[in-house]
């Protein structure tokens, strides 16, 4: 089996503010979609969800806040799945319940080291 | 018959005590050394408690002649050694070390005979073999019954376990904080899997499941008991433990059927078990760890808890987590009774085939529940494959049942 790297990307800053109610069903609504993953057997590493601010360096020496602040959407997070191939990775990345909130899922192959 | 017989409850007790005094005071690599002084002991007991009564103190007396026969065994070692050996060492005093019975020494040797049953090198089962015989005092023909298998199976599973041990360097002696920290995970899990043989047994006798659970209680509180070993985990073990046990006459019927948990009468459910699970819950989350334990103690708790709101919620995802740290097919199971119980049955069908355990007889038992009254063909089909897949009658027979209703 093949791992297959899911970063996740939002907008944050067009995220709607949620009250604890909201955010704790939506903590549910992860636990459940990747607890499901783990189930099946196919889940290698439950990763991490990221802090929305950040820096980026760049070569010249320059660093600035970040993420990226050219593009809109940054990444929240990130998990490793196990997948015989990209279609069944990105069965397995159809269940992230960030697709229903405005969100993607990048599917990326690990090429191993 | 009357009061001078040795109960099997002072027997399995004190010669397991025995046992691990004299092989921790003496450093013995052959335990069959002191499980013979042991027997010796319960001998005699058995000759002089049924001609003079038992003494008032039975456990004492037991102390007593058991340290005699050990000075007589070094004795007859040493006389054998300087005869054979030809030495000459005349008339020398033979020293032993001091032999203690006093609660502290037996707590320290039970709880360093613990960690040397426990060891890895053995599978799980012939661990939990060895900690029935050594730690528990059990028969071999006990354990045969409670697992279900012939005595000489066991036997020789024993002796090959025993060699086994031997050979990895045998030694009771109280671990030290790196020791007893590398090696407590599989020492719980041990104690974990003896409970369980217990508590899910298909074995008839009702006495000997509840014989293995009170006795990895016992062997827990041990740990508990001991500054080395008290940690958070431990405390969630037995607090699940506790949980569990609150509940082991409810939840099989009078025709052995196991009782859901919701159709339990909760009137039989032991409350006293269920504080002692709730305080050793609150032991366990005081430092924030989190390990399998906190979880499936956590689970039995809402379980139990009187008025649970959100329960199945809680249950989820405690579930869910519990997947995160060890994915088992039980627990996956598990998780998708819970998710029907959250998002209805229709969504947990496809969370349940997702999981594709055909194997497994609870796999299709589980499909067969859910698809009852959404498409019953399907129900039949999945309780039929359960049947053929189950190897036990009651089991067979609970299914029949719910199937019957379908047809």
């Amino acid at each position: 089996m093949k791992e297959y790297l899911l970063t996740y990307r939002t907008d944050y800053k067009a995220m709607p503010q949620m009250s604890p109610e909201e955010m704790q069903a939506n903590t549910q609504k992860w636990m459940n979609w990747i607890a499901g993953v783990a189930a099946e057997g196919k889940l290698a590493a439950q990763g991490n969800r990221l802090m929305p601010d950040g820096k980026v360096l760049k070569g010249n020496g320059v660093v600035s806040d970040g993420p990226y602040a050219e593009i809109k959407e940054s990444i929240m997070g990130y998990s490793i799945v196990k997948a015989d191939s990209y279609d069944a990775a990105v069965e397995i990345a159809g269940g992230c319940p960030i697709l229903n909130q405005g969100g993607n899922v990048e599917v990326r192959e690990i090429n191993p080291m | 018959m009357q009061a001078q017989e040795i109960t099997p409850h002072l027997f399995r007790n004190e010669y397991s005590k025995i046992v691990a005094v004299l092989c921790k005071t003496f450093n013995l690599k052959h335990i069959e050394i002191a499980e013979d002084i042991a027997a010796d002991t319960f001998l005699k007991a058995s000759e002089t408690w049924a001609l003079k009564g038992v003494p008032e103190n039975p456990a004492a007396w037991l102390y007593t002649v058991a340290k005699n026969k050990t000075k007589d065994y070094f004795k007859r070692l040493s006389t054998y050694e300087t005869r054979v050996k030809q030495q000459i060492i005349a008339d020398e005093e033979l020293v032993l070390p001091e032999i203690n019975f006093d609660r502290q020494v037996i707590a320290d040797s039970q709880l360093a005979m613990i960690f040397a049953v426990c060891n890895p090198v053995n599978s799980s089962e012939a661990q939990i073999c060895l900690a029935l015989q050594i730690l528990c005092g059990f028969s071999v023909h006990e354990i045969a019954g409670a697992f279900l298998t012939k005595t000489e199976t066991i036997k020789k599973r024993l002796q090959r376990a025993r060699e086994v041990l031997r050979n990895d360097g045998f030694e009771v002696s109280t671990p030290n904080n790196a020791e007893a920290a590398a090696r407590l995970p599989s020492v719980l899990t041990t104690l974990y899997l003896l409970f369980n043989e217990g508590y899910f047994s298909k074995a008839p006798d009702s006495y000997i499941r509840k014989d293995l659970c009170d006795e990895a209680m016992r062997l827990l509180l041990l740990l508990i008991e001991n500054p080395l070993t008290n940690t958070s985990e431990t405390h969630a073990l037995m607090a699940l433990m506790c949980f569990q046990s609150s509940r082991v006459n409810a939840r099989v019927n009078a025709d052995a059927e196991v009782v859901l948990l919701e159709d339990q009468d909760k009137s039989n459910w032991d409350q006293a078990l269920i504080e002692q699970g709730n305080r050793h819950l609150i032991n366990a989350f005081e430092n924030g760890e989190i390990s399998k334990y906190h979880l499936e103690a956590s689970i039995a708790y809402w379980h139990t808890a009187p008025d649970p709101k959100n329960k199945w919620q809680n249950i989820l995802l405690m579930y869910d987590s519990l997947l995160l740290i060890e994915s088992s097919p039980v627990a996956a199971l598990n998780r998708v009774f819970a998710y029907a119980k959250v998002n209805g049955n229709e969504s947990a069908i496809a969370e349940a085939e997702k999981l594709n355990l055909t194997d497994h007889p609870q796999y299709h038992a589980l499909l067969g529940y859910l698809y009852t009254g959404i498409n019953d063909t399907n129900a039949i089909v999945h309780y039929q494959s359960a049947i053929d897949l189950s190897a036990s009658n009651t089991e067979k027979r609970q299914l029949a049942k719910a199937m019957a209703k379908l047809a």
